[in-house]
């Protein structure tokens, strides 16, 4: 079995596994990072969304052998100690969560549009979340939390 | 301090696990020699089986054990029990037939599970799944209620003739008949409520646990019930005593209705880990998911409206063919029938009102309660109903509900259908959302949309439900084998910090916030000085779980119930260290005092002397502050409202854009604002996603489920939907403590006829008069278009 090592969180992390092993199944299964969640089999519901080399992507759709050396980030990695990062923040702030299964996803694809777009419009948030399904809120919290979430970046920014 | 909690919008207290990857989900969690599950699915709708040939599977690399259908009857095990019997219009009892944990003799639908392999890896398990081999002999299969009862359809079950276990019917025929004989008009309506799929976004999962060394068992399971599920599984499925098994639904990532059910591969895992005697887990994919989680609604209906000459509703008709799937679910009979049929007199003063149901097997999965459940089916009939007769007399829609609704002064009011609504306010609800939506404004948006080729429509729907899930004394009459109360225990722990057990269960509805406002609020305490813990058997007393928007109206009133008996066992304590009389003791903002005095005791210092009873009357009252208290509902609560959608239709695509969603709502008094919008909005999408997009589909010659995953069944999605307009208005129900309602299924239920009202209206510019959900873009295309052709 290969072994695969990557940055995970800031910290090295490496495993053997199987060729066939998904990103999400190494971190959930062989690191034990749950956080990451698996919502479908047709990589359509984005709960998985983590980001490998700074860009956003669904981990159920990357085997965990093509991210050998790459930089992984995941829910995990995004608070700072016991601080909220401000997107997580907005979050729990707007109620943009119900049962939490969609919210890992939606909050590392919110942080890729970030990266993306500063200031996104409530359209231009709509749209972005194209790959990633919540059944419980309806979305309306969720992208009143992005808005809120990447307004609040901006103003951390120096 | 003074703790106003009840009211706030109290930020949640789990956020911060979820928000922080720290959530613990079934699937999230591991035991010590864990091994793995895989079933192996029928293929085919409808066949029998042939033969099972396992000894390749059984001797492939990592496989543990292979068991059949055989396996499990040879083991003794029961069937899935049906926990609602409905009885046929001569009071005959329903066709139950059994629903084995693996299919043994046939295959009735899809996805039905013959055999489960189990093996190191859950790899290893799927590998040796494709090994083994089963023979069928295909049958024909019917998908369909109309197609199934008629004469020749192929049979599901011997015990169940013409593929019916139920000819069920409510209401005065011959006070209906007679109306419709009298009456100025009529209205008629064909009508199918599509067949939704759940799709909470975390799949089902289980992990059975045997302890050889003390004879227990433990199931991990996705469950929005968990002591029902050990009740049902312990003792009609496995045989197992209930203090021999605990079931844990730890986080749970959304159910609507579809995690309330007693499921195959929870006894399957249960039994498996016991004759292993290691814990074995699965997880359903999603696909699994689709052709094995209940499926909700699917009805076929004629119904007439008969009006007087004044507009007046005189009568209602009703005849429903209920899709039950091919074998019953937990709840499925009394979802086309107590939660549909007692509806239908809606927020209207119809007199009279006769409706039948015939529940009916098809080689399709088993259909039970969805978000509403049985609720949307009544309200969407009714309201199309309504804005049918309303279009056809020329009246305005908002105008015509006015006339019939039920005036304010009237509660109690008993329906011609069983309930009695306890208190409700329409007329308050409707102008609040005809003002939200701009509804005087729409002719001049209609006008202006018409310039840019576009039709425009809006459509409203008024809704009942029916929820507090329910006094048991009724539900058992009606056939509920359950009890359904609550139970809550508030312990007081020494230094005054409380835990609450609760017997509903969250997942995603923020109990461990809204209950704790309730108990911070009466004991003045601060809210995170209240713990919240649900959905472990061996921790909570024997309650219910959640489902019909019954948390807080049964579950917050057995809470409040506990309360009760906290503070007067706390008077007791305060009067005897304040040595006063226990008459003479009140207690407030966290304080007992002796009245008229400045003489008091904080509600810490009574927990420590609960605790610490050197200074106690031990004669005659017991150390310890923890209560327990059941509370079985006097009568179901009756949230309503006004929801209005406003839709933008291509005329050339027929693409639908919602522009506008507006929902008004009376719940009773609400806990957490907050949170309820939530609910509401959520409700909504899947309201406007069975409306427009929503829509599971069965090949009708292979019987094979062709909508079986995200990329075919289309689940709304963010840029579906806009922003929700969210009121409220509050008549308090008059017979639980707290006054409230219950908020969960509300959006799900108003949403849908609202929507198709709205695009309704905007096709009658083009005169079309009637169309089915979901109004996707073909079927909206296809309408206008037949209708040209017709022109
Ligand atoms: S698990 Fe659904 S997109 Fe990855
Ligand atoms: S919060 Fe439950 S799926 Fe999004």
């Amino acid at each position: 079995m290969p072994n695969v090592t990557m940055t995970v969180n800031g910290k090295t992390m490496s495993g053997n596994v199987e060729p066939r092993t998904l990103l999400v199944e190494f971190l959930r299964e062989t690191l034990g990072l749950t956080g990451t969640h698996v919502g479908c089999d047709t990589s359509q519901c984005g709960c998985c969304v983590v980001h490998v080399n700074g860009d956003g992507i669904k981990s159920c759709t990357i085997l965990a052998v093509q991210c050998d050396g790459a930089e992984v980030k995941t829910i995990e990695g995004v608070a700072n100690g016991d601080t909220l990062h401000p997107m997580q923040e907005a979050f729990r702030e707007h109620h943009g969560l119900q049962c939490g299964y969609c919210t890992p996803g939606m909050v590392m694809s919110a942080l890729d549009l970030v990266k993306h777009n500063k200031n996104p419009s409530e359209q231009q948030i709509r749209e972005w979340l194209e790959g990633n399904l919540c059944r419980c809120t309806g979305y309306h919290n969720i992208v009143k939390a992005i808005k809120a979430g990447a307004e609040a970046m901006a103003k951390a920014r120096p | 301090m003074t703790a106003r909690m009840i009211g706030d919008p109290v930020r949640r207290k789990e956020d911060l696990r979820f928000l922080t990857g720290k959530g613990h989900y079934t699937d999230d969690i591991n035991r010590p020699g864990q091994v793995y599950a895989v079933f192996v699915r029928s293929p085919h709708a409808h066949a029998e089986i042939k033969s099972i040939a396992t000894k390749r599977a059984a001797g492939a690399p990592g496989v543990v054990a292979v068991y059949t259908g055989a396996d499990l009857i040879k083991a003794g095990l029961g069937t899935l029990p049906c926990g609602w019997g409905v009885k046929n219009k001569d009071g005959s009892p329903m066709a139950e037939p059994p629903h084995p944990v693996l299919a043994s003799g046939k295959v009735r639908h899809v996805g039905d599970p013959v055999a489960v392999v189990v093996a190191d890896s859950k790899a290893a398990a799927e590998e040796a799944a494709e090994l083994i081999e089963v023979t069928y002999n295909a049958l024909p299969s019917v998908t369909a209620v109309d197609a199934a009862v008629k004469a020749g359809a192929p049979q599901l079950h011997a015990e169940a003739k013409n593929n019916i276990s139920y000819d069920w019917h409510i209401g005065d025929k011959t006070a209906t008949d007679a109306a419709f004989a009298r009456a100025a008009h009529v209205t008629t309506l064909d009508i199918v409520n599509n067949r939704l799929v759940p799709n909470a976004m975390e799949p089902r999962a289980y992990i059975g646990d045997y302890d050889r060394a003390t004879g227990e068992h433990t199931l991990f399971t996705t469950s929005q019930n968990p002591h029902a599920i050990r009740l049902l599984m312990g003792a009609f499925v496995l045989h197992v005593p209930e203090h021999k098994l605990r079931v844990v639904a730890p986080d749970v990532g959304g159910g609507f209705g579809s995690k309330i059910f007693h499921y195959a591969e929870e006894a399957a895992v249960t039994w498996a880990a016991t004759q292993l005697g290691r814990p074995v887990k699965w997880t359903a994919e999603r696909s699994e998911s689709f052709m094995s989680d209940a499926h909700g609604r699917d009805h076929v209906t004629h119904a007439e409206l008969a009006l007087d000459k004044d507009g007046k509703f005189i009568s209602l008709r009703v005849s429903t063919l209920a899709d039950l799937g091919a074998y019953l679910s937990t709840f499925a009979p009394a979802v086309p029938t107590y939660l549909y049929a007692t509806l239908l007199a809606g927020t209207y003063t119809t007199p009279a009102i006769y409706a039948e149901v015939k529940g009916v097997f098809t080689n399709t999965v088993p259909v039970d309660a969805y978000r509403g459940a049985g609720r949307p089916e009544a309200s969407y009939l009714v309201e199309r109903l309504v804005d049918k007769a309303a279009s056809e007399l020329k009246v305005d829609p908002a105008e015509l509900r006015r006339k019939n609704f039920i005036p304010k002064d009237a509660y109690p009011y008993q329906t011609p259908v069983a309930l009695a609504y306890d208190s409700g306010d329409y007329f308050s609800t409707l102008d609040l959302a005809l003002k939200a939506a701009d509804y005087s404004g729409f002719n001049k948006r209609r006008d202006d949309a018409k310039k840019r080729g576009k039709l425009r429509g809006i459509g409203l729907a008024t809704y009942i439900e029916a929820c507090g899930v329910a006094p048991s004394a009724v539900a058992g009459a009606l056939g509920a084998r359950a009890g359904l109360y609550e139970v809550a225990e508030v312990r007081v722990n020494p230094t005054g910090s409380i835990t609450v057990f609760t017997g509903t269960h969250s997942h995603g509805q923020g109990h461990e916030t809204t209950f704790a406002q309730v108990v911070a609020e009466r004991l003045g305490i601060p809210v995170d000085q209240v713990q919240v813990a649900h959905g472990d058997t061996a921790q909570t007393p024997f309650g219910m779980g959640t489902y019909g928007s019954r948390s807080l109206p049964v579950g917050g009133s057995a809470l409040v119930k506990a309360l009760d008996k906290i503070e007067a066992k706390g008077k007791k304590i305060a009067a005897h260290l304040l040595e006063a009389a226990e008459a003479d003791i009140e207690f407030q903002n966290g304080k007992f005092t002796v009245a008229g005095t400045d003489k008091s005791k904080s509600f810490g210092e009574i927990a420590l002397a609960a605790y610490i009873p050197h200074n106690y009357p031990l004669e005659t009252l017991e150390p310890g502050l923890d209560e327990t208290a059941y509370y079985d509902p006097k009568n179901f609560t009756f949230p309503s409202g006004a929801h209005i959608a406003e839709v933008e239709i291509d005329p050339d695509t027929g693409t639908v854009e919602l522009v506008n969603m507006t929902a008004a709502d009376d719940f009773g008094r609400i806990v957490n604002p907050m949170i309820v919008e939530g609910q509401v909005h959520g409700g909504l999408a899947q309201g406007i996603g069975q409306a427009l997009f929503e829509e599971c589909r069965y090949d009708s010659e292979s019987g094979q489920l062709v909508t079986g995953s995200f990329m075919d069944y289309r689940m709304p999605r963010a840029g579906d939907l806009p922003s929700f307009a969210v009121e409220t208005h509050a008549t308090l129900c008059t017979h639980n403590p707290l006054g409230v309602k219950g908020c969960g299924e509300a959006g799900a239920i108003g949403a849908p006829g609202a929507v198709m009202n709205a695009v309704l209206n905007a096709l009658s510019q083009l005169g079309v008069s009637n169309l089915d959900m979901p109004a996707s873009p073909e079927r909206v295309w296809r309408a206008i278009n037949d209708r040209r052709a017709a022109a």
